[in-house]
């Protein structure tokens, strides 16, 4: 029977990132397809505090690998760590949402198995032994169907487009394995958190994005990125100018955003920035040229100053309340 | 220091990239090419390095006889000299890892920078594969942490900082919510993300110096490496196209649709 395993992501603090959740519900998908088995894993120094609550999620096991120096994230050792579980369940599918991490992570694993790769995939059709992937290229222009034929699989998912597993799924069963451990030639030095109290980009309801419009004035934005509990984002041009954040970049090489609501102010609209929001349901595009190519794929737009649109716009949402 | 960058050729970023009915793949008439960017951003990372601590910047590229000119425009910004590894039709990560790791025994390079991702297939892997084959280590998405507007950047200061004793390379790496600071012994596998430098224009003498620097020929089967692809492309299509919807007059009109019509406020 096809084993489909889905590799879990821990925050630097510890918790879960919710994209695993849509992994989890991704390898749901194939498992089915493929008709086999979902099994999870999750490796480090100390994972079996939030392994229990990986276990209602429909999966046959979850796998924790604990070992001390498995405490920083390196692709170099959890690579080998992984490599030996893949290896002792005989998985033929191996994926993990696409975040940083996993973008980082599985194509060594992937080398370490021999294996073929897709990245970002958004869907799996066929079935049976012919399971194939859908993935975008060209910054989305081109929806590719792959075929990998090396015997074991590996994949990255893009969270956004699979829809996060429920719990409540019976309760899987937690088994502990000893990861191999590898001397690193990397050390790991430090971690310099963005902190915001804003909701994470990739997960937020609404998305408030700046782009070279607002010459590096955020204020208008982020204010009504609060008044709307919104995660703020912004263009290539903004981040490059270090107005904000490199983790703030929405596209094609950035983040990929599909929130309920996409506010775009001051960003024309170039197929790099819309490789990363064409997905979100409802578009807004605030931009002072008529013919800025962000209005074709706007749901609503508005051809005006942002900085008269902002402050109004935000006045009138607080009239809903 | 002698520094490996790899240069893909692809598609302009600016061209349009239309799918041809049949699905077989991209309409190639009228498509303009160059440098994967991200690939221009690592010559330029390996001209400040060999600038500051001495050395060479050798660059290779895997494709046709078109990929020359890549490698060209590599050598007019001021690589040092070129590696063409002659071979047409497709490839994949697996085959690129593969013929790169056979480049990387012959040249013995310090360090090897790629691309975090090609902008064509956009795949972001082949760094990965080629530090696990070789066993070294990796720092993916090099940044750093001074702007692109910044005085270390007017200055063409390396983002990678190599260590007193040369044994060592310190890289800022963008990852999710932050900044991550890893350290790799050298040789080690780099590749760049969108920050790490603005790269130079090629000079009017740089592009006629680069005419007579050397490229040199290799083959997979010189290297002996078995390229098949275990990746089959079966079929393109175009993405499902977004609706273009409405301009609205002014912000109550706004409020109003997302309120009662798009019900998302
Ligand atoms: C029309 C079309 C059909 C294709 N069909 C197939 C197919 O049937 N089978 C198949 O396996 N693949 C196929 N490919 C994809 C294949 O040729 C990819 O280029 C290859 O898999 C590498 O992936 P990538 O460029 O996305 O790598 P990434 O991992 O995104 O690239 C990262 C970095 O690797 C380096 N790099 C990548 N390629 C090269 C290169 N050629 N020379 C120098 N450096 C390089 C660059 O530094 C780049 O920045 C097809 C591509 C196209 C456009
Ligand atoms: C390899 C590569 C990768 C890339 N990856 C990404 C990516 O992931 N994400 C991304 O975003 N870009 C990416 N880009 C860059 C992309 O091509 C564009 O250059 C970038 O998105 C432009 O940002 P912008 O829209 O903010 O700026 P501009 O294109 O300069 O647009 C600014 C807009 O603001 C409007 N404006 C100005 N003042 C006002 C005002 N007061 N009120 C209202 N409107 C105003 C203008 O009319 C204009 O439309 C990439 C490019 C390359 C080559």
């Amino acid at each position: 029977m096809p084993i489909v395993l889905i590799i879990a992501e821990q925050q630097p603090d510890g918790h879960l990132r919710k994209a695993t959740f849509n992994a989890i519900g991704a390898g749901k998908q194939l498992a089915d397809k493929a008709g086999g088995e979902l099994h999870v894993a999750l490796v480090g120094k100390d994972p079996g505090k939030v392994a229990d609550e990986l276990k209602g999620y429909g999966a046959k096991a979850v796998h924790v690998g604990a070992a001390p120096e498995l405490e920083h994230y390196l692709a170099e050792t959890y690579a080998p760590a992984l490599a030996t579980l893949a290896q002792e369940l005989k998985a033929d599918y191996v994926g993990m949402a696409s975040t940083a991490q996993g973008k980082d992570l599985m194509p060594r694993l992937a080398a370490r198995l021999r294996a073929a790769m897709a990245t970002d995939v958004m869907a799996f059709n066929g079935g049976g032994a012919d399971v194939t992937f859908s993935r975008p290229m060209w910054a989305g222009n081109v929806f590719a169907e792959v075929k990998l034929t090396t015997p074991v699989k590996v994949f990255t998912l893009r969270a956004t487009e699979f829809t996060a597993a429920q719990g409540g799924q019976g309760a899987a069963e937690v088994k502990t394995f000893t990861p191999k451990v590898e001397a690193s030639k990397t050390k790991f030095v430090d971690f310099k958190e963005v902190k915001s109290a804003r909701p994470e980009l990739t997960e937020a309801r609404v998305v408030v994005s700046g782009g070279r419009g607002t010459k590096g004035d955020f204020k208008e934005i982020e204010a009504l990125a609060d008044e709307l509990g919104a995660a703020v984002g912004a263009s290539r041009a903004v981040c490059d100018a270090g107005w904000v954040p490199n983790d703030l970049q929405v596209g094609q090489t950035g983040k990929v955003v599909a929130p309920a609501l996409y506010i775009a102010a001051g960003i024309s609209g170039a197929i790099q920035h819309l490789a990363g929001m064409k997905s979100s349901k409802t578009i807004v595009a605030i931009n002072k040229d008529p013919e800025a190519p962000i209005f074709q794929v706007a749901d609503y737009g508005i051809v005006a100053d942002l900085f008269k649109v902002l402050p109004e716009l935000r006045a009138e949402l607080g009239k809903l309340k | 220091m002698k520094i490996l960058v790899t240069a893909k050729r692809v598609e302009d970023p600016e061209s349009k990239i239309k799918v041809k009915p049949d699905g077989s793949g991209i309409v190639q008439e009228g498509l303009k090419y160059k440098i994967n960017p991200f690939d221009e951003i690592g010559v330029e990372e390996g001209l400040r390095l060999v600038a500051k601590h001495q050395g060479e910047v050798v660059v290779v590229s895997i494709g046709g006889k078109e990929v020359q000119e890549q490698l060209r425009h590599a050598l007019a910004m001021g690589a040092h000299r070129a590696v063409w590894v002659n071979h047409t039709g497709p490839l994949d990560q697996l085959g690129i890892a593969g013929l790169l790791q056979k480049v990387v025994e012959k040249e013995k390079p310090d360090m090897v920078i790629l691309g975090k991702q090609s902008i064509d297939d956009d795949q972001n892997q082949v760094g990965q594969y080629l530090a696990e084959f070789l066993g070294w280590g990796q720092a993916t998405f090099a940044s750093k942490v001074e702007s692109l507007e910044s005085e270390q950047e007017k200055n063409k200061v390396p983002a990678l900082v190599v260590g007193a004793d040369g044994k060592t390379v310190r890289v800022v790496r963008e990852v999710d919510n932050g900044l991550a600071t890893l350290e790799c012994q050298l040789p080690a596998i780099v590749t760049t993300d969108l920050r790490l430098n603005q790269p130079r224009y090629a000079s009017l003498p740089g592009i006629m110096k680069a005419k007579s620097k050397p490229i040199e020929e290799l083959t997979p089967a010189k290297l002996g490496v078995d390229v098949t692809p275990a990746i089959q492309v079966l079929k393109m299509s175009a993405p499902p196209a977004r609706k273009a919807g409405i301009k609205v007059a002014d912000v109550p009109a706004l409020v109003e649709k997302l309120h009662n019509e798009a019900k998302v406020v």
